[in-house]
């Protein structure tokens, strides 16, 4: 099923900040948002469910809203049927090339972690490792990274977790951590929650105390959240997955 | 160039928290582990503040950081001079339409990947990794900038492992480095 890509705009709320009107991302033209027309499959109009990006924002705007959510979700494109058919991929890439929705993005961040005591972040191998570190840097925690097998060069400890076929694995440097830290947990995207859950349990393994995981985007279709159990989840932004 | 030769006093504190790991990932290798730099909080700042220092007010356009380890350090400092980060990646990684740019290992290729409209003519980049050893990931990473008209203005390492010559497999662009490594 193609659907066009909706996105819900969350966060933390501001009692004063009000949905504002949509910012138009500064990207270059070539990587702007398709338009919408691409996304409609041939099939009977009854159908398709169209959405566009203007009345989701309508929808949005009785709800307070931190004026720098619109920015940060309009700079994040979505490419149709990769890595393979079906799936509505979220390219944070593009978000990267827009200095002021990627300092935001981070920003956000910063601001609800900075006064909790958090002692260790740790990114999932590999975009994780483009918004973990800027995150520690500026709370003052360590920063971890947890791999993929046979990256890391030292002695780890290792939790696999289940794939839609297989199953894969993910790594942490043991020592990294110690026990009685307080740790985040940071992807830029929770799908089905398993690498997520993977991470929690390497740090809870070594007695570290996971306080929440933070994603930018969260597919909520694909149930993560449940997936985390009680463990707490916070995102910036909400996106249809497939 | 080295900031070590100039003394920042930061640095005794930034090489002392790598650590090196023998025989991986095979036997004979020393391996340069800044994961342990990561752990240190001042250190890691450091680490960032002295490419921050050289670059902000260069009017550095871009960040291109190369998988992955170059994914913590690039974005630290592409948010503090006010660059776009775009990432370098191996193949297939990235999402949209892609230009590539094969170069040579020890034994075989491998290809290097960046989308096609993060960097535009014009742009002033830097390139930055963890490490420079023969200077083949970095080669591919400049082919790739200035295929698409970016000026590469200087390629920026936290290490260097002199003996291995990769300075030289640049081609006179500049590189600037915090620490060396020698085997001896």
């Amino acid at each position: 099923m193609q659907s066009s890509s909706s996105r819900l705009l969350l966060c933390s709320s501001k009692p004063n900040s009000l949905f504002g009107s949509a910012v138009t991302p500064t990207l270059p033209s070539s990587l702007r948002f398709p338009p919408l027309s691409l996304t409609i499959p041939n099939s009977t109009s009854s159908s398709i469910r169209l959405r566009s990006l203007r009345s989701s924002v309508t929808e949005m705007a009785s709800q307070d809203q931190d004026p720098r959510i619109a920015r940060i979700s309009s700079a994040i494109r979505v490419i149709p049927d990769f890595p393979k058919p079906g799936i509505m991929f979220q390219d944070i890439t593009t978000l990267l090339l827009d200095t002021k929705a990627f300092k935001d993005t981070i920003d956000l961040f910063v601001e609800r972690y900075r006064d909790q005591n958090i002692s260790v972040v740790a990114g999932v191998e590999a975009r994780g490792f483009i918004f973990g570190p800027p995150i520690a840097l500026a709370i003052g925690a360590k920063f971890v990274p947890m791999r993929k097998p046979k990256k890391l060069p030292g002695e780890v400890i290792s939790e696999e977790y289940s794939l839609e076929y297989g199953t894969d694995k993910i790594e942490m440097h043991v020592g990294a951590v110690q026990p009685g830290e307080r740790a985040l947990v940071i992807d830029d995207l929770i799908a089905t929650g398993g690498t997520l859950c993977a991470a929690i349990k390497l740090l809870e393994r070594v007695e570290v105390t996971v306080v929440e995981c933070a994603c930018v985007i969260e597919l909520p279709e694909l149930k993560g959240r449940e997936r985390l159990g009680d463990r707490s989840l916070f995102v910036l932004v909400e996106a249809e997955g497939a | 160039m080295s900031a070590y030769t100039h003394q920042d006093p930061r640095l005794h504190g930034i090489k002392t928290k790598i650590r090196v790991v023998p025989n991986f990932p095979k036997s004979g290798i020393m391996f340069q582990d800044i994961t342990t730099l990561l752990l240190d909080p001042k250190a890691f700042k450091d680490t960032i503040d002295l490419f921050v220092e050289r670059y902000k007010g260069k009017n550095i356009s871009v960040v291109a950081g190369i998988e992955a380890r170059g994914f913590i350090f690039g974005p630290p400092i592409a948010l503090a001079i006010g660059a776009k980060f775009v990432p370098l990646r191996k193949p297939k990684k990235l999402p949209g339409k892609v230009i590539s740019q094969e170069y040579i290992l020890e034994y075989g290729r491998d290809c290097l990947e960046m989308h096609v409209g993060a960097v535009e003519t014009g742009d002033r980049a830097i390139v930055v990794d963890d490490l420079i050893a023969t200077g083949g990931t970095l080669c591919a990473a400049m082919d790739l900038l200035e295929r698409v008209g970016a000026e590469v203005v200087e390629c920026a390492c936290v290490i260097e492992l002199p003996e291995l010559k990769g300075r030289e497999r640049l081609n006179g662009k500049p590189l600037y480095v915090l620490v060396e490594y020698f085997e001896i």
